[in-house]
């Protein structure tokens, strides 16, 4: 058991340097899958994942505003979209019961939630806060 | 500065359907559209009364629309309207990031989701509480779940629920449910509960839903019951907040008050859709924003107040 989790810490690590040599600061939200959901929280300070699905219309109404925000955030805020139709893992342990919802996260940790498609200048509030 | 003809304020059923006929008569139109693509109709798991579809889902016919809208009409969709104001010759339309003249509005807004106004409602959304069964029917198959509500939309969503592989109850108000009888005959058919005559008092849950405090309006009774969800389908509210300080009319149920050429009291001001009442389907949507339009354009060419 010991050897396995040494196993999957040096995996982990690797995909964790390969992803802080692939990428520089993204300017438009990044696909997060189930598998670098974690890497990808921990690797900025403060990130904002954005849980959709194709069939949900608030989502929509949400995507552009995120992608708006993300450029004017570059360098400050991460932002990633999640999914929730092909990545079952994150939603479940988050107890994502309704899309959209937005998770914030600082330093790796999930400081605070939204559901629904909220209007621009709350989520730039909201990202404000964390960035104080 | 460029005056145009009409801004059409709305991109849902009226809003799309406005813009196709007023550019096909000739006029220069725009929509302003809040992002949502197609609006509440987006949100029907599927759609069995629009002619010309067997069966087609809300989302793929609303992008079908706006695809075809699209050959004609440019879309903002990435400002938001904030002001409509009046002159003594134009309407000015302030959005996020300009301002823009036009000779006519057509305002086909719609409405959002009514609020039951129970206590838990707001505190759970998002952790069992919601007002999309297509959105998060997905996260809830399996489970335990009550639509609150009875006519088409609740109908709708609990059938839909239920084909999800989900424990499906209606609560409902009333005796008998509003939905048509087709409905309520796959209600029947799939062995969907119905609790009649109750009203929520209260939505149960320390950080998840966990049930619903019931009161029988008839008895008094209250019964608390477990759920891992509640979907609630009560209806609309009609988005008129933009058009109350122009003095457009509106009726005792918030719908703005519109003749049969979809013409409000204010000349060269119109509305379509839900935001007029009405039947407040796609089809009469559709319709309305097409009369609205054809009404635009007389007025333009020959007002009918002169």
């Amino acid at each position: 058991m010991m050897k396995m989790d040494n196993e999957l810490e040096r995996i982990r690590k690797k995909k964790l340097e390969e992803l802080m040599m692939s990428t520089e600061w993204p300017d438009k939200p990044q696909e997060v899958k189930d598998e670098n959901f974690d890497d990808f929280v921990k690797k900025y300070n403060v990130v904002l994942i954005d849980c959709w699905a194709p069939w949900c219309g608030p989502c929509r109404m949400l995507g552009p505003t995120i992608d708006e925000i993300a450029g004017e955030y570059k360098g400050k805020v991460a932002f990633g979209k999640l999914n929730t139709d092909e990545n079952r893992d994150i939603p479940m342990r988050h107890s994502i019961m309704s899309i959209p919802t937005m998770l914030f996260f600082v330093d790796g940790k999930l400081v605070d939630t939204a559901v629904g498609a909220l209007p621009k200048n709350t989520i730039t509030e909201k990202l404000d806060s964390l960035l104080n | 500065m460029d005056i145009l003809d009409i801004a059409i304020i709305g991109g849902g059923p009226a809003g799309l359907t406005a813009s196709i006929y007023a550019i096909r008569s000739g006029l220069k139109a725009v929509i302003f559209d809040k992002g949502i693509y197609g609006g509440q109709a987006n949100q029907a798991p599927w759609i069995e009364n629009y002619p010309g579809f067997d069966e087609i889902s809300g989302m793929d016919l609303m992008d079908k629309m706006r695809a075809q809208a699209m050959k004609y009409v440019e879309i903002k969709d990435s400002e938001n309207v904030e002001s409509i104001t009046k002159d003594d010759r134009n309407f000015i339309v302030k959005t996020s990031k300009e301002e823009y003249h036009f000779r006519s509005v057509i305002y086909a807004t719609g409405s959002v989701h009514r609020r039951l106004g129970a206590p838990g409602e707001g505190r759970l959304l998002g952790k069992g509480v919601s007002y999309c069964a297509t959105c998060d029917g997905f996260f809830f198959k399996d489970k335990k779940v009550a639509i609150i509500g009875g006519g088409n939309n609740a109908a709708t969503e609990a059938i839909y629920l239920k084909k999800l592989g989900t424990d499906v109850t209606i609560v409902h108000r009333r005796d008998e449910l509003r939905a048509e009888d087709s409905h309520k005959d796959t209600i029947v058919e799939m062995g969907i509960n119905v609790v009649y005559d109750s009203v929520v008092e209260e939505i149960l849950g320390e950080n998840m839903v966990e049930g619903i405090r019931l009161k029988n309006v008839k008895t008094g009774d209250i019964s608390d019951l477990n759920f891992n969800g509640v979907f609630i389908s009560i209806g609309d509210i009609p988005q008129t907040e933009l058009v109350k300080d122009m003095g457009v009319d509106i009726d005792d149920s918030g719908y703005i008050v519109v003749d049969k050429a979809q013409r409000t009291n204010i000349p060269h001001f119109y509305t379509a859709g839900d935001v007029s009442g009405g039947f407040r389907q796609i089809i009469t949507a559709c319709s309305e924003g097409a009369i609205a339009a054809n009404s635009a354009h007389e007025d333009l060419a020959k007002p009918y107040w002169t």
